[in-house]
């Protein structure tokens, strides 16, 4: 029987099937939720890693172990996770090791578009890349055999419109099968092979090129490398959800479907190349399958007709394709009148949040705030116009020490959340204190991985799986390393903030403030909302500033919509005139 | 087996992504292949959501394309706005009469378009707008988060497809507290459709 399914649902299904037995990642969309399905499994072991990194070298155990492991994470994750990467691709596993990537072409909630099939030829790692559902589901367990065939972790690049999208998936009708007992394995000692030290690695570096050749040669006889054969007058060279919009684009050419990125089938694409008048790559972002079919001498065409950057679409690819002149254009539909304005959505801190309050307060003293990758990032944004630098996770704090080394005369705090404090935060917090800096690091404490759907993590005291366990306390952990200056308040105190804000910036010492307030979406607590009295508001306008969707500006005064408003009470405080009023 | 292509949009919260679901799982149950397509993460946050389902013999993608939905569903007007281009000749817009400002809008710097403006755009394409009054009679039956079945059940008198199938659906995907008040709400949109 069939059941939809998303893709991060059947990487994690696949996974189960094929005899993954630990897995770990760092959430991060779109790739969240495959741990999260995952870990639902009977007989399994999953747990959120603090980061990236420190996930992958859980799975590499594992795999070293004996036990089949996967690891998951979005694009900018194998950033972090690269290192572990690249020397798990020289010594090899003893049991399949799988890490599922997701890419988020069109940025819908990262920092950049960074196209990770790079990562499959910078290590020389194998990678797959499934076009749906199904295909999610069966690629994972193909990673595992392939990846004790030729002893090397396999990628398997999913995008967001793989990971979030929906598509009937073939299921056993009783569900999935219950975990077969096993015997614990025996570690293997071969410190040769899993040692890198240089002469070891030298050793391993001609076994990982010869592996990739044979890989390569692998890649022309596998299933899921194949032509369609149709119209050869143009024939579509395309892999993931791209084939499946080109697709309805050019319902009869000749394709050829890739579900294997790198290494390439150089004799397959040959032939394919041989048949066809025209070749066109369909990919999003780098022209990755492209310049490897140059480099054969093949006179494909792709970038010259889509575009480098953002998503694609069946919208889009056809646009292009008739720019080209490569499809008929569509019947003209009527043209639409456009000049009605219709203003922008964009995502808002959340009624209640504590991140408002705080960057409320750091507004107001003015000072230059490093940002960092989280919901609060969002306090960029005007009205709230409080951050100003976000490049990735962790980064807030070793950017601020540097601003303040610069000589700059502004006070600086770097601003991250509780999860990327622990993510990749307490390294630069070393740092400051070592190198004699004086940055003021303030950690918005909401118990939770917020943005990427509420995720537990070291800091919370329970695990993926549900588990009590210990909770790393950030306060212990800064005056564990040696910071003396440390001080935890709720940001709805907005006085007693102000006050701890500036007796840091004054102190002329490190120091850390744990700004600490749970995520209201995540507890749902909510309180009564205030009242606007309308004779009392003078339509100052401060407390729209907070930028809170609740607070709507009338023709003179402003109004509370109740059924949004969280009741947090914060344009209570920031009213001048004691216009709003707690009930 | 025709296709047809549904394109929902809402904001952030307004349980968008539910409906897609349960659109989704009706389509299956009543023979098509299926696909659906919606971004979630940043959007959660008071952002634009809009989920794509298709229904066909045969999908490929899961994204729509432009000029070839058949039923836009606005679960709040401004949304449905941003979406004409999308529309099929002909088409139907099923539109909730509710609005949401944005934040430009709350600041008072930005105008809201008008309802009649919002109606004269979608039928450059659309040949009907229908209007439900989505969020008043989920507000009436004690929850306005059940606007999104409401809208559902609207759409079902449109799409066809035996009631019970819907239903089935409905039961098996919202929480069983509330798959009375789901089964209401369905009900309540059949009939304000007439």
């Amino acid at each position: 029987m069939k059941k939809l399914m998303t893709g991060n649902e059947a990487f994690a299904y696949g996974a189960y099937l094929s005899g993954v037995r630990v897995a770990a990642a760092y959430p991060g969309t779109p790739s969240s939720e495959i741990l999260d399905n995952f870990s639902r499994y009977p007989g399994v072991f999953a747990e959120w890693s603090p980061n990236e990194k420190v996930s992958l070298d859980v799975a590499i155990g594992a795999a070293y172990a004996g036990t089949r492991a996967m690891c998951s994470m979005k694009h900018v994750g194998l950033n972090v996770a690269a290192d572990s990467l690249f020397y798990a691709v020289y010594t090899g596993l003893k049991s399949g090791l799988v890490i599922v990537c997701a890419d988020d072409p069109d940025m819908h909630s990262s920092q950049n578009e960074q196209d990770n099939r790079n990562y499959a030829k910078f290590a020389k790692c194998p990678m797959l890349e499934p076009s749906d559902s199904e295909e999610a589901k069966r690629f994972v367990g193909l990673a595992l055999e392939m990846s004790e065939a030729f002893d090397t972790p396999v990628l398997v690049r999913s995008v967001t419109r793989l990971s979030h999208s929906s598509t009937p998936v073939e299921v056993t009708a009783e569900g999935p099968p219950p975990p077969p007992p096993a015997e614990p394995p025996l570690y293997e000692r071969n410190a040769p092979k899993f040692v890198m030290v240089p002469s070891n690695a030298r050793r391993r570096h001609p076994v990982v090129e010869e592996r990739i050749k044979a890989l390569a040669a692998h890649a022309e006889s596998m299933p899921i490398n194949y032509i369609e054969p149709g119209d050869d007058k143009i024939g579509i060279v395309s892999a993931g959800v791209n084939y499946h919009y080109a697709k309805e684009v050019f319902p009869h050419a000749t394709f050829l479907k890739l579900g294997m990125v790198y290494p390439l089938p150089e004799k397959l694409i040959r032939e394919f190349a041989a048949r066809a008048e025209t070749v066109l790559v369909v990919e999003e972002l780098d022209p990755f399958l492209e310049e490897q079919l140059r480099l054969m001498g093949i006179p494909a065409r792709g970038k010259d007709v889509f575009p480098m950057l953002g998503e694609f679409s069946p919208s889009l690819i056809r646009r292009c394709a008739v720019k080209a002149g490569l499809v008929a254009a569509p019947e003209t539909p009527p043209e639409i009148k456009t000049g009605l304005e219709r203003p922008i959505r964009p995502p808002m801190l959340c009624p209640g949040c504590g991140h408002r309050a705080l960057f409320h307060v750091l507004g107001e003293a003015g000072v230059l705030v490093t940002g960092d990758i989280g919901c609060y990032t969002l306090g960029w944004a005007p009205p709230i116009s409080a951050m100003h630098t976000t490049g990735c996770m962790g980064a807030s704090i070793g950017v601020a020490h540097g601003i303040d080394k610069a000589g700059v005369k502004d006070d600086v705090v770097a601003v991250l959340g509780d999860s990327t404090f622990l993510h990749s935060g307490v390294h630069p917090l070393i740092d400051v204190l070592y190198n004699k800096g004086v940055t003021t690091t303030i950690i918005s404490d909401n118990n939770a991985t917020a943005m990427t759907g509420f995720q537990e993590h070291p800091g919370t005291g329970k695990t993926v799986q549900n588990q009590t366990t210990a909770a790393v306390d950030p306060e212990k952990l800064a005056r564990g390393i040696g910071f003396n200056k440390v001080d935890v308040c709720d940001p709805f105190d907005i006085d007693r903030m102000a006050e701890i804000l500036q007796d840091h910036l004054q102190s002329g010492e490190p120091s850390v403030i744990i700004s600490r307030h749970p995520c209201a979406l995540n507890t749902k607590e909510k309180y009564t909302p205030p009242v606007i009295d309308p004779e009392l508001c003078i339509n100052c306008g401060l407390c729209l500033d907070i930028g809170c969707s609740p607070l709507v500006q009338e023709e003179d005064y402003v109004r509370i919509d109740t059924l949004l408003c969280n009741g947090c009470g914060l344009c209570v405080k920031v009213c001048p005139n004691e216009a709003i009023i707690k009930q | 087996m025709t296709k047809i292509d549904f394109l929902m949009a809402g904001v952030g919260g307004q349980g968008t992504i539910l409906a897609s679901n349960i659109l989704a799982e009706v389509g299956l149950q009543l023979g098509y292949d299926v696909k659906k397509a919606e971004v979630h993460g940043m959007a959660q946050r008071g952002g634009q959501v809009d989920s794509h389902v298709r229904w066909g013999e045969h999908v490929h993608s899961p994204l729509v394309e432009e000029n070839s939905v058949d039923y836009l569903i606005g679960f709040e007007m401004l949304e449905a706005a941003r979406f004409p281009h999308f529309m099929k000749q002909g088409s139907v817009a099923v539109v909730n009469d509710y609005r949401i400002n944005p934040p430009l809008v709350n600041l008072g710097k930005a105008r809201y378009p008008s309802k009649e403006e919002i109606e004269s755009l979608l039928l450059a394409r659309a040949g009907k707008v229908l209007w439900v009054d989505g969020t008043g009679i989920a507000k009436e039956l004690g929850n306005p988060a059940m606007v999104g079945v409401v809208l559902l059940g609207f759409l079902s008198t449109l799409v066809g497809g035996d009631q019970e199938a819907w239903l089935a659906v409905i039961e098996r995907m919202v929480p069983p507290k509330f798959v009375d008040l789901n089964k209401e709400a369905f009900a309540a949109g059949r009939k304000a459709a007439g």
